[in-house]
């Protein structure tokens, strides 16, 4: 059995939030996520991914629908802890989600809420902080930080409770460039060396390209899932859902589209300079 | 700008004041506190100000982070320093009109300036070498005994060290908002009053929507790390007294006796 | 063409003569043009935030001048507010700036402060929303009952009301989805097309600077690095990646096949434009 086991979940925000009621933000969605594997959740604001991934650690409770994690049904209010052990959930502003005014003792409120050994806690937050490189900042206070920093160190704190997977809600998109580069290779260095299970919800496909797999949420669905190389040959289908492609996959396509051969479609640049190059000779 | 305040920052560091248990530390800031008020002359003010001396050097944070935190309480110094000089009595030393300068008057403004800039000294000291997660740990237990009276002694705890953190956050977020509305031309350095107070709402309302949201979202991200309210909690920096901590209370001990045995031993000038 | 905005010698130190001294803009002199889409590139902290802001007087140059239609913007400093009213900037997240009971009201604020009324104002408020994408529907809602994208929109249209000469947007598209930046830049687009004025933007997004800048200011360390037409800017691929901006992916890609020797030209942005570079040299399947 998968890790994480989504069956035909159905969610809608009751009265409160919605002024038209029963209009799901999550329609029918079934879906698997492995162990150890890197995910990435793609999808226009509002296409109901946010909400997924407040499923996956018990956030939120489906309408109706499973949700398994490692076994669990989120909905047993008793194994409510034990998911979110499991399953960590960093959010999108970095800033709202440091609770303390120094970075390791920020680190250390997870372990701390579980009741963990002092003794441990000071391990678990400084390996926790090595493995997302801001051991050296440890002492800092977090507004001092950037916003790659601020979420690196947003990721040591669920890393500190030693979830199986994390589950990310856009990290990237309130970040500059360089704040999205060192996200995502600690992400995937995590995903690597330690075998953490990742589930990137994210709009930026040039991140969803360095994913295992790739899942494709238009309007509280899943439109297709694959291989990056399987979702993103589809430039036709992603297109017409104003979804972005890699410009190197774009290209192919068209050129396909001109009359010239081309085998496969390429998404990074070495890729495509090799696919121009044999085209050209 | 509004950030630029240095007064309750925390500086990381290693000296043997950061290293003393945060309970004992506001014991003894509270101890120093009622001697500074308690020292009514010269000798013993004196002793209060060469202790105070004598920590700030032992935190190894330099002179000045502590002269900043002074220059935002200089005005008050003075003012109520002048206001003292003139209000003394007994025979005046110098008289112009109603105003005069006596002795007393001299002695009292001494006093209160020397008092209150121990007093800022001494809560830099604090605060600089306690982190402020520290301080709210240590005022949680401090306050232990009133969870007999049904007082949420760790809600209040929780919250403060809170709002400790988000003060340098919403004092910048302020700063965006009030350039944000002066670029849609909203006049704040001119005006009567009641327009200054009007020129407020466009800042006001969104900081408070800004940190109604925060709050939901902060809310959210402890749950996801397992918060479930004060039971059961560890703590990494487990704190415990010491020798350390054993002779800084012998320490402070001696300065009140010291403080005491002047006040015994020469005559009270104020 | 004339020039709208001339920066001479601009520099500003944060916190002068204290021991945080922090040099922000050294030494900057451009001059930008009515009309001009101009697109201002570099890292955070490169100093770029700090010189925009001194382009409508929110902070004053510790150095140097900002010259608007020729004349100092600070010779009169108590008049600084109607530089503001020409210049008119968009902060980064502008939807937080929003405060007011009604979408119309909130965008009708900087006109009202400019001293617009009656007819005039209405107007001017009615096309800021369209050129914005507010709907006429929703002009009369609480900004606080809007989407996220809709009150970036009224923030945006706020801006625009008030008139001004010289549109400044820091970051607009910041955390939007593909489609929702696609949108807002095709509006700006349009809004500079129809408008005629001046547009700055500053983007992270090298991909829809390359799209919209007729040029490129790149700041870096405080130090403005270059200044020129888009092409000429992205043919420095490798004054860009040194200083640790990223070009577009299909720019690195032609640089690659020149360097390979093949015969494509330098600085393509797009797409569209690698397409007919491309299909010429190509074999076609059945040719």
């Amino acid at each position: 059995m998968a890790f994480i086991t989504i069956k035909n979940l159905c969610f809608s925000y009751a009265e409160e939030t919605d002024p038209q009621p029963h209009i799901n933000a999550v329609d029918d969605v079934s879906l698997e996520i492995n162990e150890g594997e890197f995910a990435a959740v793609i999808g226009h604001n509002g296409c109901g991914k946010s909400t997924l991934a407040k499923h996956l650690n018990a956030m939120l409770l489906p309408d109706s629908g499973k949700v398994y994690v490692d076994g669990d049904d989120t909905a047993d209010e008793e194994k409510t802890w034990d998911i979110r052990e499991k399953v960590g959930l960093v959010l999108q502003n970095p800033d709202n989600q440091l609770v303390a005014s120094i970075v390791e003792e920020d680190v250390a409120f997870g372990p701390e809420n579980l009741g963990v050994d002092p003794k441990e806690i000071r391990q678990r937050v400084d390996s926790a902080l090595k493995a997302v490189d801001m051991y050296e900042y440890r002492m800092h206070a977090p507004d001092k930080l950037s916003g790659g920093q601020k979420q690196r160190v947003a990721i040591a704190g669920i890393l500190a409770i030693q979830p199986k997977c994390i589950v990310l809600d856009e990290p990237t998109a309130m970040l500059d460039p360089s704040g999205r580069n060192e996200v995502m290779s600690t992400l995937l260095k995590l995903n690597k060396e330690k075998g953490i299970t990742i589930v990137l919800i994210t709009h930026y496909m040039d991140e969803a390209v360095l994913a295992d797999r790739v899942v494709v949420m238009d309007s509280a669905g899943v439109l297709t899932e694959g291989t990056p190389g399987e979702v993103f040959s589809q430039v036709e289908l992603l297109k017409k859902h104003r979804l972005d492609v890699p410009q190197a996959a774009e290209l192919a396509h068209r050129l396909r589209g001109c009359g010239v051969k081309i085998n496969h479609i390429p998404l990074t640049r070495e890729d495509c300079v090799k696919m121009l190059e044999e085209a050209m000779k | 700008m509004v950030r630029d305040v240095s007064f309750g920052q925390y500086f990381p560091g290693g000296s043997i004041i950061h290293k003393l248990d945060p309970r004992g530390k506001i014991l003894m800031f509270i101890a120093y506190i009622v001697i500074i008020f308690c020292a009514f002359n010269y000798a013993a003010l004196a002793v209060t100000t060469a202790f105070i001396a004598f920590v700030l050097v032992l935190t190894r944070i330099p002179f000045k982070f502590y002269l900043k935190s002074l220059k935002v309480i200089i005005f008050i110094v003075i003012f109520t320093s002048v206001l003292n000089l003139f209000y003394g009595t007994g025979e005046p030393l110098w008289q112009w009109g109603i105003l005069k300068i006596t002795w007393d008057g001299i002695n009292r403004a001494v006093f209160v300036s020397v008092r209150i800039t121990c007093l800022i000294i001494a809560s830099s000291c604090l605060t600089f070498t306690t982190s402020p997660t520290e301080l709210t740990d240590a005022i949680e237990r401090l306050m232990k005994p009133l969870k007999a009276i049904h007082f949420p002694v760790h809600e209040v705890a929780m919250m403060m060290s809170l709002a400790l953190r988000f003060i340098p956050t919403l004092l910048e977020e302020t700063d965006k908002i009030m350039s944000a509305q002066k670029a849609r031309g909203a006049n704040m350095d001119s005006g009567n009053i009641i327009n200054r107070v009007k020129a407020l709402v466009p800042i006001l309302i969104p900081l408070f929507v800004s940190a109604f949201r925060r709050a939901y979202d902060i809310a959210t991200a402890m749950e996801c790390r397992c918060y479930r309210g004060g039971a059961g909690r560890t703590r990494m920096k487990s704190i415990h007294m010491g020798a350390r901590d054993a002779v800084s209370f012998i320490v402070t001990a001696l300065i009140i006796a010291g403080v005491i045995v002047c006040n015994i031993l020469i005559r009270a000038v104020v | 063409m004339s020039c709208i905005l001339e920066l001479k010698n601009l520099g500003f130190t944060y916190g002068k003569d204290t021991p945080f001294e922090k040099r922000a803009v050294n030494n900057v002199n451009l001059k930008i043009n009515k009309g001009e889409f101009i697109g201002i590139i570099g890292h955070t902290g490169s100093g770029k935030s700090t010189l925009v802001q001194m382009l409508n007087g929110l902070i004053r140059p510790t150095d140097g001048q900002v010259l608007l239609d020729g004349s100092d913007i600070w010779k009169e400093p108590k008049k600084i507010r109607n530089v503001r009213f020409r210049v008119g900037m968009v902060f980064q997240y502008p939807e937080y700036q929003l405060f007011e009971e009604t979408v119309y009201k909130d965008i009708a604020f900087g006109a009202v402060n400019k001293g617009m009324t009656g007819d005039e104002l209405d107007k001017a408020v009615r096309k800021a929303a369209e050129f914005a994408g507010v709907k006429e529907s929703q002009l009369e809602k609480s900004p606080f009952d809007l989407s996220g994208g809709e009150k970036r929109r009224a923030a945006i249209a706020g801006v625009i009301a008030m008139e001004p000469d010289v549109l400044v947007l820091d970051e607009p598209t910041a955390g939007l989805d593909p489609m929702g930046r696609e949108i807002l830049l095709s509006q700006i687009v349009n809004y500079h097309k129809t408008r005629g004025n001046t547009v700055i933007l500053v983007s992270h997004t090298m991909e829809d600077i390359a799209r919209v800048a007729d040029k490129i200011i790149v700041m870096s360390k405080s130090e403005l690095v270059a200044f020129d037409e888009t092409k000429n800017i992205f043919a420095q691929g490798d004054m860009l990646s040194k200083i640790g901006l990223q070009v577009p992916q299909i720019t690195k890609i032609m640089q690659d096949l020149k360097q390979k020797g093949f015969d494509v030209p330098d600085g393509v942005l797009t797409v569209d434009e690698a397409l007919s570079v491309l299909s010429p040299l190509l074999k076609k399947e059945g040719a």
